[in-house]
């Protein structure tokens, strides 16, 4: 069996590739969601609340039924739950869709942090990961490998929304009520209740992502579990120009990002570990500087989309 | 009906319809702690008794309300010239620690109260930069500045842990890293006459200033004509990016001061506990004191005294600590739900119903 040793340098882009998958993964699912949220023209900012409440209630269910997929399944849910009271809410005619995402991720995150007071101490059964580096002799490579499910389904989810959205029928109404009330009214479709489905199931993607966070990886509950993820993939979408495919890809970038400070720890450099650690919002901010323009419109903006005016 | 009970009425609707939605959230966090098992009546008794039921603990509300009152500037200024910034934690902690700094970089023997003034202004410089950052990349690159301020208040807590825990660390703070006390002598001391600091004044006196700025000046008449509408703003010649850039970089600053006061009067030296959600609590201040930098005040206050009751209704009835956090969650959502019942009762408008 190698050791670290044996592998020298190459222990740190391993361990970068590792906590790529590792830490997309929330991303990852909470960009999807956001992403179909925002193409129906609504912008929810509460997903770090979901992200924290589907957290605590998949490592509270999955403590107390004793199954990792039925947690994960409840996340969802109370995700889509509070998808829909964002979306009920803003339905409401004056009612200003990112002030309420602010006030919501803060209901979220007290509610967690009440409900799952209990839930700190016990020790949660965790979703199992699929052994992709059986053939290898190394441990490094062999750990590396260790592919959570929850990727696989987000990698799954990523071309089937992309199809969703341009190939069918109902991807064509949420387009269209994202694009333009108006014309979306004209051809009589109810624009509340596309975004409230949309909103539903963005919630319910995030929620799943939180899971991730309680049952895999770091694979316990406690209150400072989310630092930022869901507000991080709400900007994410932004600059994934409402693409599920470059939502995929901005998500490995930020996982890698977010594996730097863990993994430079891991072979002794612990020097900056906090500063490491900000590295996804920097690249977030960054890329936002970059991808951004004062003078135009993003190509590809839900037209609807009230952050983009 | 005279003219002036007609303005009256008008601006009734301001004061009525948020006191209708404090009334229900009550209501709501009233069934919550129903279901965790609670008698709401008692909880109710005992967040009046926590909050304002005894001299110590006014006194305690109003040491909670100094921070929110600066913090929730931050949220309220921007918001005259249509932007939401979310990012007043992170101006607090930066106030904060560029406060400490300033206090650790001159000499000993420097005369108290010039080190309390370096403090000051350092830690408003730092937070108004912190703020104004968020608002030149709106104005110079269209960047949202809901999503950067947030992501600038990420990036502010990790320079906290950074600097705590390495450059500038106390080595006699073991277990909790801290940088090194800014000295007994340097703390800015108590309202005479009450055990609340000074902090309560500065936030007081901020928001009055910020009210004359932006309800009587031109300054901040023409602020508010951008928020209004940027493109006639623009259109009439106003220099939008330079009145966008400098309300951001005073609302940083309001921010900025609460960290330097909960370093100099509360903690003593920069560390983890900076970083409180005072700056979050803020953002609710703002909008239930609907953006107005006088209600702002009041609205501190009662937030302050939420926030002061939720150590007794730990020790008394067992409750988790973030019950406070639902109650504020409950409180905003439903205020902003509030807002669509704005011009929708006509008792409020009689000259249009007539």
């Amino acid at each position: 069996m190698a050791t670290a040793a044996d592998l020298g340098f190459w222990t740190v882009p391993l361990a970068i590739f590792a906590g790529a998958i590792r830490v997309s993964t929330p991303f990852l699912l909470v960009s999807l969601g956001e992403c179909l949220t925002e193409r129906s023209g609504r912008i929810n900012l509460g997903l770090e609340g979901t992200l924290v409440m589907g957290a605590m209630s998949g490592y509270a269910v999955s403590y107390l039924s004793g199954s990792p997929w039925l947690g994960v399944l409840v996340a969802g849910l109370v995700g889509s739950l509070f998808g829909a009271v964002h979306a009920a809410i803003c339905n409401m005619p004056k009612v200003n869709d990112i002030a309420l995402g602010i006030a919501l991720m803060l209901f979220g995150t007290g509610l967690a942090f009440f409900l799952g007071k209990g839930f700190i101490q016990p020790k949660a059964p965790n979703l199992p990961a699929i052994p992709l580096g059986w053939w290898s002799d190394v441990e490094q490579i062999r750990s590396a490998l260790d592919i959570n499910v929850l990727f696989l389904f987000g990698l799954a989810m990523t071309p089937a929304i992309l199809f969703f959205l341009n190939r069918t029928r109902w991807g064509l109404v949420l387009r269209t009520v994202g694009d333009s009330e108006d014309a979306a009214r004209a051809a009589g479709f109810s624009v509340n209740r596309v975004r409230l489905f949309a909103t539903m199931a963005g919630g319910f993607l995030a929620g799943v992502g939180g899971s991730f966070l309680s049952l895999y990886y770091p694979g316990s509950w406690n209150e400072g579990l989310s630092s930022g993820q869901g507000i991080t993939a709400v900007a994410l979408v932004i600059f994934a120009r409402w693409n599920p495919l470059y939502c995929f890809y901005a998500s490995l970038l930020f996982g890698g990002a977010g594996a730097l400070g863990p993994a430079l720890q891991a072979v002794g450099i612990t020097h900056g570990y906090y500063l490491f650690n900000a590295a996804p919002y920097i690249l977030t901010l960054g890329i936002m500087i970059l991808a951004s323009s004062s003078t135009r419109r993003f190509s590809g903006a839900p037209g609807e989309l009230s952050v983009t005016r | 009906m005279p003219g002036f009970a007609v303005r009256l009425l008008g601006a009734s609707e301001a004061l009525v319809l948020p006191l209708a939605a404090l009334a229900a959230s009550m209501v709501l966090f009233g069934i919550f702690v129903t279901l965790a098992g609670v008698d709401p009546v008692e909880v109710f008794a005992l967040m009046y008794k926590g909050a304002f039921g005894t001299a110590f603990s006014i006194q305690n509300t109003l040491q909670r309300a100094a921070p929110l009152v600066l913090a929730a500037l931050c949220t309220a200024l921007p918001a005259q010239l249509g932007l939401v910034i979310i990012g007043g934690e992170g101006a607090l902690v930066m106030g904060g620690l560029t406060a400490v700094a300033a206090a650790l970089a001159l000499p000993a023997g420097t005369p108290p109260l010039a080190v309390q003034i370096a403090m000051a202004a350092a830690g408003m410089a730092a937070g108004g930069a912190w703020i104004a950052l968020s608002g030149a990349l709106r104005h110079f690159r269209g960047v949202n500045e809901t999503i950067s301020s947030l992501l600038l208040t990420y990036i502010a807590i990790a320079i906290l842990n950074h600097m705590v825990s390495g450059p500038m660390r106390d080595p006699a703070s073991l277990n909790k890293p801290s940088t090194p006390p800014i000295g007994d002598a340097n703390m800015i001391g108590s309202i005479p006459g009450m055990d609340v600091h000074w902090g309560l004044v500065f936030g007081i006196v901020f928001c009055i200033g910020a009210w004359v700025l932006m309800d009587r000046t031109t300054f901040g008449f023409a602020a508010r004509m951008v928020g209004g509408n940027v493109r006639a703003a623009a259109m009439s010649g106003l220099p939008v990016g330079r009145l966008l850039i400098i309300t951001c970089f005073i609302a940083g600053a309001a921010a900025g001061l609460a960290g330097m006061v909960e370093v100099a009067a509360v903690h003593g030296a920069a560390n983890a506990p900076l970083a409180a959600g005072y700056g979050y609590t803020g953002i609710l201040v703002a909008f239930l004191a609907r953006q107005n930098p006088l209600a702002v005040i009041p609205v501190a206050i009662l937030l302050g005294g939420i926030d002061a009751s939720g150590g007794l209704l730990q020790r008394r009835l067992d409750l988790p600590d973030a019950t406070v956090m639902v109650l504020q969650g409950i409180i905003f959502v439903v205020i902003l739900a509030s807002e669509t019942l704005y011009g929708r009762f006509r008792v409020f408008n009689p000259k249009e119903a007539a």
